[in-house]
């Protein structure tokens, strides 16, 4: 069987072993109904919750940015009492923080994407809900008729299927929001205990290599620049 | 045929259409079987491409697809869980 088959094949199970338990249809009709405003309010959280997520990211990345700029002043004030090498040292630690700054706008851009998919969700769920629910008031009306069987069969498989597709995206929004909110941490962790991240540190040595030769000529410009500033 | 590209919408898929995307679901078995990230991403791609060519479905239809595929940014790893009858759901 085929991917998409498969797929498919395995989706339905699911929705179906949840449909299953309840006897009479009419009360399935009703008890799926419950189960979708169940799951809207799910989304609605976990939109919420992808929302905090960026805006701590958003007050992380400001918070280096005033680092960054409290790091320039402390580099002036040292290269003006004639210390080089203080000031040196200085411009090494706001790149290290530069480095960081590029990992949290990417994380901000992941979390936005994610926002605008949970977004869409909820549309789409909400207008599935409302059709469904005009829907189970005719299907039960007419009940006894067998197109209504057919009928509530296909309501019932079609909106089940969106609330497991809406549910396993809810799920992973919550894994990808929960790595970030760790790796927020855990860089709020560093940054209050003075043990900057290394930011040089890649899986490739290259990279490592390039990386340091990158810093270190940005940061003999800034050098350079700050000495013209202060005229030294 | 109705086709339900995860997280995204259905889509109706013409019958003539229909060929190809088997051939192109064919392919992209084999590389999650064997564990080809790239030639994942790629033919997955394309699928997805092939099957927004098809009608978008309203929001409001409820009909239940016939076949269902990942979507763009699912890893090779976790379509590969939705082929496993107890995955997909609450893993790690």
């Amino acid at each position: 069987m085929s991917l998409m088959q498969r797929m498919s094949t395995i989706f339905k199970s699911k929705v179906n072993s949840a449909l299953d338990q309840i006897e009479d249809p009419r009360e399935t009709l009703d008890y799926s109904y419950q189960k979708q405003l169940d799951l809207l309010q799910k989304v609605k959280r976990s939109l919420a919750d992808v929302v905090t997520a960026r805006k701590q990211v958003e007050m992380q990345k400001a918070q280096i940015q005033a680092d960054q700029a409290r790091y320039t002043d402390d580099a002036k004030r040292a290269l003006e009492a004639g210390r080089e090498d203080l000031a040196r040292q200085v411009l090494e630690q706001k790149a290290t923080l530069e480095a960081n700054l590029g990992d949290l706008d990417r994380q901000i851009g992941e979390l936005k994407g994610q926002e605008e998919k949970m977004e869409a969700s909820t549309r789409s769920l909400e207008a599935k809900i409302s059709a469904f629910r005009t829907q189970k008031e005719v299907i039960k009306a007419q009940y006894s008729s067998a197109e209504a069987h057919v009928k509530l069969g296909e309501a019932a498989s079609g909106i089940g299927e969106e609330m497991a597709d809406v549910g396993m995206a809810i799920d992973r929004a919550r894994d990808k929001t929960d790595r970030m909110k760790a790796r927020a941490q855990a860089l709020d962790d560093l940054q209050s205990s003075g043990a900057l991240p290394d930011a040089f540190s890649t899986e490739d040595p290259t990279e490592t290599e390039l990386r340091k030769l990158e810093t270190a000529s940005k940061v003999d410009d800034e050098l350079a620049a700050l000495k013209k500033e202060v005229g030294k | 045929m109705i086709v339900r590209i995860l997280h995204e919408g259905q889509f109706e898929v013409e019958d003539d259409q229909m060929e190809t995307l088997e051939t192109m679901d064919g392919a992209l078995l084999r590389e999650v079987e064997g564990g080809h990230r790239e030639a994942y991403r790629a033919r997955l791609k394309e699928i997805l491409d092939l099957i927004r060519q098809g009608r978008r479905l309203d929001h409001d239809e409820l009909r239940s697809s016939d076949l269902v595929v990942p979507a763009a940014d699912f890893s090779l790893e976790e379509a590969r869980d939705l082929l496993e009858p107890h995955g997909g759901e609450g893993k790690k």
